[in-house]
């Protein structure tokens, strides 16, 4: 794994987590069937381990589109809460949707970023967020004002809780390990979407021209 | 009778009261010198939601979200918009048989003058061929409402993407005008 330069552009002091343990951290504090989408890889492989909810959305392709999908889902149930699971390197391959969800300010959004300084699923070769390039800093340089390092495990959790009280947009990102997804999905993405909206509601219930 | 799809004169009047009538919600765009009435219009009605997203893939992840979540979506884009897509097509609209109603003015035809805009435009339709997306290119006005209603309709039944491509033969296009950039 690269090591972040200390001295660097948005250096900070956040632990070194595992993606796993936060995940599942972060889905025993869901109640309220919040939907939660996984970014492409490793983000959906841990969040598929951590319990198939049918609120969940596992995000085969389309790189950097899991905050844009959580955007839409946010806007089309605003009493629901929403987050977003997505890596550095997704992350930074469609930053200008942090600037939408800022403007747009759903209360109901939360994205969580996994920064493990790398592509880890296609070879782990370094991205700009291992050296250079601070995620929280242009979250907040974007508008999303809510956007914090967790320093450790607790400080993850309080933020979750936080986030969940619906104040958002908000993210919090997390520096984590190099440890691989712990389960693969499976990849059956009419299943996937079907199960999706039917943990939504919405589907069995007609979805449009009502 | 008073139908706002009957009486609408213009394309993008006729647009915009089509997706009313068929509950279309959320209108997400890159915008497009030609699609500048629409949009108007689109963010003047309270009806929709409308913002402008900053790449046109964002746009179909916001669509797709929206569908997923029970809400009906559009998205409004030019030619060269529609050349950053292939991707969020293949991997995420096709796939996962998302309803996405793509709107793409056409530009790179029927006297383009930028050459860059006339290659990308030649792109178009293989893509959406080769994906197997619907896609009608639309040239007239007595066409339109009939197009886009039955068209919506049909990609809710389906679940299948549709790409209405709004031909200058429609909306007039964009003309040479000298000193202007893009
Ligand atoms: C548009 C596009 N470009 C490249 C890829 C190949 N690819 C798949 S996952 C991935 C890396 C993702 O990195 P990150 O989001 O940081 O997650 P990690 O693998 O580190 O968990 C890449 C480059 C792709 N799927 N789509």
């Amino acid at each position: 794994m690269t090591a972040k330069s200390t001295g660097a552009i948005g250096a900070h002091n956040a632990k070194v987590m595992n993606r796993l343990e936060l995940t599942r951290r972060l889905v025993g504090q869901l109640k309220r069937d919040e939907a939660v989408i996984g970014g492409i890889g490793n983000a959906n492989f841990d969040l598929w381990a951590s319990g198939q909810r049918p609120q969940n959305f596992y995000m085969l392709g389309s790189m950097g589109l899991a905050i844009p999908i959580s955007l839409g889902v946010a806007i089309a149930q605003p009493r629901r809460h929403v987050l977003a699971l997505e890596g550095d390197g997704s992350l930074l391959m469609q930053l200008g949707c942090l600037s939408t969800v800022a403007q747009q300010a759903p209360k109901n959004l939360t994205i969580i970023v996994w920064d493990n300084g790398m592509y880890q699923i296609t070879g782990g070769q370094p991205t700009t967020s291992a050296t250079t390039a601070d995620l929280v800093g242009i979250a907040r340089a974007s508008g999303i004002a809510n956007s914090a390092w967790a320093a450790d495990e607790a400080e993850f959790d309080r933020l979750v809780t936080t986030a969940l009280k619906g104040e958002g947009p908000s993210l919090i990102a997390a520096r984590i390990d190099g440890k691989p997804g712990a389960e693969k999905i499976e990849r059956d993405p009419v299943q996937i979407r079907e199960r999706f909206m039917r943990g939504l509601g919405v589907k069995g219930q007609g979805v449009s021209n009502q | 009778m008073n139908n706002p799809v009957t009486h609408a004169t213009t394309w993008h009047e006729t647009v915009h009261a089509t997706l009313k009538a068929n509950n279309v919600k959320l209108a997400v765009y890159v915008p497009d010198r030609v699609l500048t009435p629409l949009i108007k219009s689109l963010h003047d009605d309270p009806f929709f939601t409308t913002f402008a997203t900053t790449r046109e893939e964002e746009a179909l992840g916001i669509v797709s979200g929206a569908w997923m979540g029970g809400l009906h979506g559009a998205v409004l884009m030019q030619t060269s918009g529609f050349a950053t897509i292939p991707n969020a097509l293949a991997s995420l609209v096709v796939p996962c048989q998302i309803p996405a109603l793509i709107f793409v003015s056409e530009r790179g035809t029927l006297g383009e003058f930028n050459l860059g805009q006339a290659m990308v435009c030649k792109t178009m339709r293989p893509v959406l061929n080769s994906l197997a997306v619907e896609n009608i290119t639309i040239t007239r006005q007595d066409e339109l409402a009939f197009i886009l209603d039955r068209s919506i309709k049909q990609a809710v039944a389906t679940q299948a993407p549709v790409t209405f491509i709004l031909s200058p033969l429609l909306t007039g296009g964009k003309v040479f005008n000298p000193g202007m950039r893009a």
